[in-house]
């Protein structure tokens, strides 16, 4: 039986947040000075929340770059997510927003 | 400046509702402190400084001073969460020692339960708060966010889900003995472990209760406290920090208590080794688990061994926590854990606990209080007392 779809709020910018999701829309990952679309990056921690109609992983993916951001891992079976896996930018649609950056196992 | 020994702990009180159909939180806030004003033996009229939180109606502060009607000549509305109000009596301590107040009151109280909240598994959305765009369309929640971090210790150090279970039994275990305990029946390992599941690692039995109610603390100075009649509770230090996401280097295997219980031991002069109680947040298992580690009383990583085999259980632990049943089984009033942490070490200092769970010669204790979330920003707050 498929779960129903989670629906994903949109992200309100602020003046100064602006250019990220501009570039989200674009389908690019900023991140303070620097530029990073595409590249592999992994776990340090996620959980997949259980309770709810729509099965989630909530999930902090640190970047090569160095920062980790919160996330959802999506596009996988949320049972065979580990800490440490090699991950890459996926960005999916809000509702009438701007899209927001997640992440889906590498299999690259 | 230090506060050691400059402020004592004259009165506390826990609301004995768990549900609170038929009460206002304004005035759950107001029976609340007139418990705590009871059994210190003082009345309305001696409060000089009023201490609350978030949970307060209104304009908090304010609006509960007019209520109660109180004439205050020092208020203070710190918000950390649920940590608040152990930060509270720190700042009370304070400000008693500088002269600003005589006696003060701190109060919380919340409805959660009548309102129908869905606490743990609902996203909450802070509105204006920077972090919101970035986190809230992932639907971090309470548990969610907290089982990132059990999760993460898991990786690291291997602490297992049966080792967190131990913390809910201790508690079921000392919650049997406290008729006010919303949840009386001792649990077992397994019952929590096969419980379900929440959001990985957390079962429904890693997580607190959720209820109404509210509590109050009264921290006057030595001249009064020494006149009046109750068991005397001195504070002896107090730490508080607050730990974020600082600036994308996140790391969950540790709390804001690595800095907030040293700054609390070095100003009371005494070490974990000479804790007799802890009163620790347990917000969920692993709370209790990583703020145990953090303030010293095991190394790092070995919190799972340290809270494993009953040796939290009051009589037969080496380190018995939590007495009156903890947030795990007994009371979290406002989803704010922080003063009925401090209401249960104060109990076992005058020898007041249930006689089940007293620990003998319990002449200093600790409590501390964690809010916000362990996931991504929270205060901490840890207090240091000794009975006089």
């Amino acid at each position: 039986m498929a779960a129903p779809e989670r629906k994903i709020p949109a992200p309100e910018a602020n003046p100064e947040t602006r250019p990220f999701w501009e570039a989200a829309v674009a389908g690019r990952l900023l991140i303070g000075k620097c530029t990073a679309c595409g590249k592999p990056h992994y776990y340090h921690s996620y959980s997949v929340m259980r309770r709810v109609p729509a099965p989630y992983a909530l999930a902090y993916v640190t970047l090569d770059e160095g920062v980790t951001m919160m996330t959802n891992i999506v596009d996988c079976d949320l049972d065979g997510i580990r800490i440490g896996q090699r991950v890459r930018v996926s960005f999916k649609p809000t509702e009438g927003g701007p899209p927001v950056p997640m992440f889906t196992p590498d299999s690259s | 400046m230090t506060i050691k020994g400059k402020a004592y702990i004259a009165g506390v009180f826990e609301h004995p509702t768990r549900k609170a159909d038929d009460k206002s939180l304004a005035q759950l806030h107001a029976e609340s402190a007139q418990g705590a004003l009871a059994d210190a033996g003082l009345t309305r009229q001696d409060v000089d400084g009023y201490f609350c939180a978030g949970d307060a109606p209104g304009l908090g502060g304010l609006s509960m001073a007019d209520y109660m009607g109180l004439k205050l000549r020092h208020i203070d509305t710190t918000e950390t969460g649920g940590s608040s109000y152990v930060i509270h009596v720190g700042h009370a301590a304070e400000a008693i020692a500088a002269g600003k107040c005589d006696v003060a009151l701190i109060t919380l109280a919340g409805r959660p339960r009548a309102e129908g909240m869905a606490t743990g598994t609902a996203p909450r959305n802070y509105g204006a708060a920077p972090d919101v765009a970035f986190e809230f369309p992932f639907g971090p929640t309470v548990v969610n966010q907290y089982a990132m971090a059990a999760m993460r210790h898991m990786h690291q150090y291997g602490t297992t889900g049966a080792q967190l279970a131990w913390i809910k039994v201790a508690a079921s275990h000392h919650a049997q003995h406290n008729p006010h305990a919303l949840l009386r029946e001792v649990v077992t390992v397994d019952d929590v472990v096969g419980s379900p599941m929440i959001s990985d690692p957390l079962h429904r039995l890693d997580c607190c209760v959720i209820t109404d109610g509210g509590g109050s603390i009264i921290v006057v100075k030595p001249e009064i406290a020494k006149r009046l009649k109750r068991p005397r509770v001195r504070v002896l230090g107090a730490g508080e920090a607050v730990k974020h996401q600082m600036g994308g280097q996140v790391d969950l295997t540790y709390t804001g208590a690595v800095w907030s219980g040293p700054a609390a031991f070095a100003e009371a002069g005494v070490t974990p080794a000479d804790i007799r109680y802890v009163s620790i947040y347990d917000s969920f298992t692993i709370t209790v688990l990583l703020t145990l580690e953090d303030l010293g009383f095991c190394p790092k990583g070995q919190g799972g061994k340290l809270v494993s085999d009953g040796n939290l259980i009051s009589g037969t632990g080496r380190l018995p926590f939590n007495t009156d049943g903890g947030g795990l089984c007994n009371n979290h009033p406002a989803n704010r854990g922080g003063l009925t942490k401090v209401v249960e070490a104060v109990r076992q200092l005058r020898g007041e606990a249930h006689p089940k769970v007293q620990v003998s010669n319990c002449g200093l204790a600790l409590a501390h209080g964690t809010g916000g979330s362990l996931g991504t920003r929270h205060g901490s707050a840890t207090l240091i007392m000794e009975r006089e």
